[in-house]
C-alpha cells in the first residue's frame, strides 16, 4: 500500500450563499484546491454530499461536478454517509491512491442548504436518523442530541455551563477564521440565555445551516516530496458504524463508532491519543464534542465536560480542539464538513492559520460523524 | 408645485399581545419581543377589511383636504388583502367618498409597497396635469399563518393621501423607485397564507432595496441623511428600520416618530404610509421628511416631502395616528383573535 499525502486544499467563505449555486460553490472551491496543489488534471474524484436531492433537487452530482470542473470523463463518485460524507470521500480517495489505481485524486464535499426553509432543512437532516424508530415519531436532530446531553448530565454530572463552554471556545477560535459563517465570540451567559431549541440545548449549542464546500487534492507521498511544500501524510484512517437509532444503543452517552474508527486509525498510524497535537472534531452540538473527545480517548469516559472547565481543549490548551471554529462557528454544510476539517489541519501544518495558528504542530486528527453517531470516519495526519 | 393636500390614518381598535400568541404555540415570548422588537399588533374586527379601512382613512384625509370629492380624478388602493380577487376595492372606496363617476381607479398589489405604488402614480398624475386631485391608500388586513413568525407582526391599518397642486400641507420634492426580481415572499392564487424565504427576506431583499432607494433619492435630490427631520422605513418588525437607518447614516431620533411597529405590528401596504401620517401629525413647516417603502418581490419607493405652513391648520382636523394607536384600544385573547381573523372553521 502506498503512503498518501495531501497536496492541495480549497475552501471559500461559508454562509448563506444565495447568489451561488451548488455547482458554482463546488467548482470555485475545487479550483482553489487544484491551484493550491499545482495540478490541472486529476485521475478521479470523490464528492461527499448528504442530501443534494432534498436541498436543491439535484442528484447525480458526481458527474455534474466533474463536468463543471472540466474533468470529464474521469471517474467521479458521490459519497453519502450523512454528515460524515466528506470524511468518507477522503478515505475512499486515499484507498484509491494507496492501491495504485490512481495518482492524483480530488476529494471534497458540498452542501447547499439555504435554498430551502428551516422546516425542510430540518426534515432533510432528519433523514440521517432512523426513520422508522426515530423520525416518524417526530424527533429531530436537536432532540436526539438533547437526549444524549440529558443522559450525560444525569450519568456524569456534566453541567449546562460546561456545554456552553464548548460553544464559547469554538466561537473564540472561529472569530479568528475569516472563512467562518459566524466569526464572532459568545459568552457562557449568551449561550445560556439564547433561544431554547430542545431542552437542555439552546440555539448556541447547535451548529448552523450553511452553504459551503471544501476540497483536497491527494497523491502518493513520493510525488508530494517532489513539490516545494510541507509533506502532509495521511498516516491513519478508520471508519466504523454503529446502530443509528439511539434506542438501540447500550449507552447513548458513548459514541461507539467514533471509538472504533479511532482505534483503527491509531493502530494504522501507530499513535496513541497522547501523541495527537490538535484535532478537528464533529461538534454538530456542544454535547457532541464532549462525547467525541471521550470516545477518542483524550479524556476518561464521563470527564469530557470537565475538560472544558480546565480549558485543555482551548487554543492555548494542552490539546486544542477545533481551532477552525468547528461546526459551531465555522458552519456545517453537512457533506463538506469532513473535508473542511482537513483543510484546517493542513493550514495549521503549513503555518497558514493566521491568528489561530498553533506552534509547529506535527500530528493532527480529524473526526467526522454521521447522524447521532451511526457512522464515523477518523483520519490522522503527520507533517513530515 | 405638487404634493399632499390632505392625509388620514385608520387603525382598528383591537390588539393582541405577543405573549398571547406565543402562549398558544409554546413559543418564547421574550425572545420574540427582544429579537423582533414587537409588543402587540392591531387586529381587524370581523366586519373590517381593506375597503372599510380605506374608507375610514380617506374620510380622515378629506377632513384635512377640504376639497370636493368629485374633483378627485384618480382613486388607488394598494393592498395585498383586497377582499375580492376579481372586483376592485377602488370602486367601492370611490363610491363611498362620492368621487364617482369621473375618476380613474386601480387596485395595486406589490406585497408591502402597494400603498406607496398608488402614491407614486397618483402624485405623478397630478404632476402631469392629467388629474386635479389624486387619492392613494395603503391598507391591509395582513395574513400570517398560525404559528409562523409572521403571525406576531401581521396587522391591520390604512393610510390615505390626497395629492394636488394647491393648498398643500407638504410639497413633494422628489420621488424614486428601485426594484429587482427577488422572490423573498409570495402567495399564489387560492393560497390563504403567504410563504417567505426566512432569512433571505433580510440582506438580499429588505436591506438591499431600501438602501438602494434611499441612496438613489438622496443622490437625485442632492441631499444627505442629516438634511431630514424625519425618516420612515418600511416596518416589518421593530429591528429592521433601525438597522437600515444605521446603515444609511440616520440617527435613532429621526426614525422614532414614524416608528409605530412595536405597538401596531406590520400593516403591510399601510406600514410606511402610517409612519408618514404619524410624522405629518407633529411636523412643523420647513421640516423635511424621507419615506422609503419596501415590498417583497422586491422593490422600494422613496419620496421626499417638505412640510408647508398649512400643516398647522390641518393637524387637528382629523384623528392623529399616535392617538388612534394608543387610545381606546381593546385587547383580544387568542380565541377571539382566531374568530376575528376567520381562522375558525364553522359549519357551512
Amino acid at each position: 500500500m502506498r503512503e498518501v499525502a495531501v497536496i492541495g486544499v480549497g475552501m471559500t467563505k461559508w454562509g448563506e450563499l444565495w447568489e451561488k449555486s451548488l455547482r458554482t460553490i463546488f467548482v470555485e472551491t475545487a479550483l482553489q484546491a487544484l491551484d493550491d496543489a499545482g495540478v490541472d488534471k486529476i485521475d478521479s474524484m470523490y464528492v461527499g454530499s448528504m442530501s443534494s436531492g432534498i436541498f436543491v433537487g439535484q442528484e447525480h452530482i458526481a458527474s455534474l461536478l466533474a463536468d463543471y470542473l472540466g474533468q470529464t470523463p474521469i471517474p467521479s463518485t458521490r459519497v453519502e454517509t450523512a454528515c460524515a460524507s466528506g470524511g468518507l470521500a477522503l478515505r475512499l480517495g486515499t484507498m484509491e491512491v494507496a492501491s495504485g489505481m490512481s495518482d492524483v485524486v480530488l476529494v471534497g464535499g458540498i452542501e447547499k442548504m439555504t435554498d430551502v426553509n428551516g422546516y425542510e432543512a430540518t426534515y432533510a437532516l432528519g433523514t440521517a436518523a432512523d426513520q422508522e424508530y426515530e423520525g416518524y415519531h417526530g424527533i429531530t436532530f436537536p432532540g436526539l442530541y438533547a437526549l444524549i446531553a440529558r443522559a450525560h448530565m444525569e450519568k456524569y454530572g456534566t453541567t449546562r455551563e460546561q456545554l456552553a463552554l464548548v460553544a464559547v471556545k469554538n466561537h473564540r477560535n472561529g472569530a479568528k477564521n475569516p472563512l467562518a459563517q459566524f466569526p464572532f465570540e459568545v459568552t457562557v451567559d449568551t449561550v445560556l440565555n439564547s433561544v431554547m431549541i430542545a431542552d437542555p440545548l439552546r440555539i448556541l449549542d447547535c451548529s448552523p445551516i450553511t452553504d459551503g464546500a471544501a476540497a483536497l487534492v491527494i497523491c502518493p507521498v513520493e510525488m508530494a516530496r517532489k513539490m516545494k511544500k510541507p509533506v502532509i501524510k495521511i498516516i491513519g484512517s478508520g471508519h466504523a458504524t454503529d446502530r443509528i437509532a439511539l434506542n438501540q444503543r447500550k449507552d447513548i452517552t458513548w459514541l461507539e463508532a467514533t471509538y472504533q474508527a479511532a482505534k483503527q486509525a491509531y493502530a494504522m498510524a501507530d499513535k496513541k491519543p497522547e501523541d495527537i497535537d490538535f484535532l478537528e472534531v464533529h461538534d454538530c452540538f456542544t454535547i457532541a464534542e464532549i462525547c467525541v473527545i471521550e470516545a477518542l480517548g483524550l479524556v476518561e469516559k464521563g470527564k469530557g465536560g470537565k475538560a472544558y472547565e480546565d480549558e485543555i481543549t482551548f487554543l492555548e490548551g494542552e490539546i486544542p480542539v477545533n481551532t477552525s471554529g468547528g461546526l459551531k462557528s465555522k458552519g456545517h454544510p453537512v457533506g463538506a464538513t469532513g473535508a473542511a476539517q482537513v483543510v484546517e489541519i493542513v493550514k495549521q501544518f503549513r503555518g497558514e492559520a493566521g491568528e489561530r495558528q498553533l506552534k509547529d504542530p506535527r500530528i493532527g486528527l480529524a473526526q467526522n460523524m454521521g447522524g447521532s453517531g451511526g457512522s464515523t470516519v477518523v483520519h490522522i495526519f503527520e507533517k513530515e | 408645485m405638487e404634493g399632499i393636500v390632505g392625509y388620514g390614518a385608520y387603525i382598528p381598535r383591537n390588539r393582541i399581545k405577543v405573549e398571547e400568541i406565543a402562549k398558544v404555540w409554546g413559543a418564547d415570548a421574550p425572545s420574540y419581543k427582544r429579537g423582533l422588537m414587537l409588543e402587540e399588533k392591531s387586529v381587524p374586527s370581523p366586519d373590517q377589511d381593506t375597503i372599510t379601512m380605506s374608507v375610514e382613512a380617506s374620510r380622515n384625509a378629506l377632513k384635512r383636504a377640504h376639497i370636493d370629492p368629485v374633483d378627485i380624478g384618480a382613486v388607488y388602493v394598494g393592498s395585498e388583502s383586497h377582499p375580492y380577487a376579481v372586483k376592485p376595492s377602488g370602486t367601492v372606496l370611490a363610491e363611498a367618498l362620492g368621487a364617482t363617476p369621473e375618476a380613474h381607479t386601480a387596485d395595486f398589489e406589490f406585497a408591502c409597497k402597494a400603498g406607496t405604488e398608488g402614491m407614486f402614480v397618483a402624485l405623478n398624475l397630478v404632476k402631469s396635469g392629467v388629474v386635479r386631485y389624486g387619492l392613494a391608500v395603503g391598507a391591509d388586513t395582513s395574513q400570517g399563518a398560525p404559528g409562523d413568525a409572521l403571525e406576531y407582526s401581521a396587522a391591520a391599518g390604512a393610510a390615505a393621501f390626497i395629492f394636488g397642486r394647491d393648498n398643500l400641507v407638504a410639497k413633494a420634492v422628489d420621488t424614486y423607485s428601485y426594484m429587482t426580481d427577488t422572490p423573498d415572499f409570495w402567495r399564489r392564487e387560492y393560497q390563504y397564507y403567504p410563504q417567505h424565504g426566512g432569512r433571505f427576506t433580510g440582506d438580499p431583499a429588505y436591506f438591499k432595496h431600501i438602501v438602494g432607494a434611499a441612496k438613489g433619492i438622496m443622490d437625485k435630490a442632492k441631499m444627505k441623511p442629516s438634511d431630514f427631520n424625519y425618516v420612515i422605513f418600511h416596518q416589518p418588525n421593530g429591528k429592521f428600520p433601525f438597522r437600515v437607518g444605521k446603515m444609511l447614516g440616520f440617527q435613532k431620533e429621526q426614525i422614532e416618530t414614524g416608528w409605530l411597529v412595536n405597538k401596531l405590528g406590520n400593516t403591510y401596504s399601510g406600514s410606511s404610509p402610517l409612519g408618514l401620517t404619524a410624522c405629518l401629525d407633529v411636523a412643523k413647516p420647513g421640516d423635511m421628511i424621507l419615506i422609503v417603502s419596501y415590498g417583497s418581490g422586491a422593490g422600494s419607493d422613496a419620496f421626499i416631502f417638505e412640510v408647508l405652513d398649512r400643516i398647522k391648520e390641518v393637524q387637528d382636523q382629523a384623528p392623529k395616528t399616535r392617538d388612534i394607536l394608543d387610545k381606546n384600544i381593546h385587547y383580544l385573547e387568542y380565541g377571539e383573535y382566531a374568530k376575528f381573523r376567520h381562522k375558525i372553521k364553522k359549519a357551512d
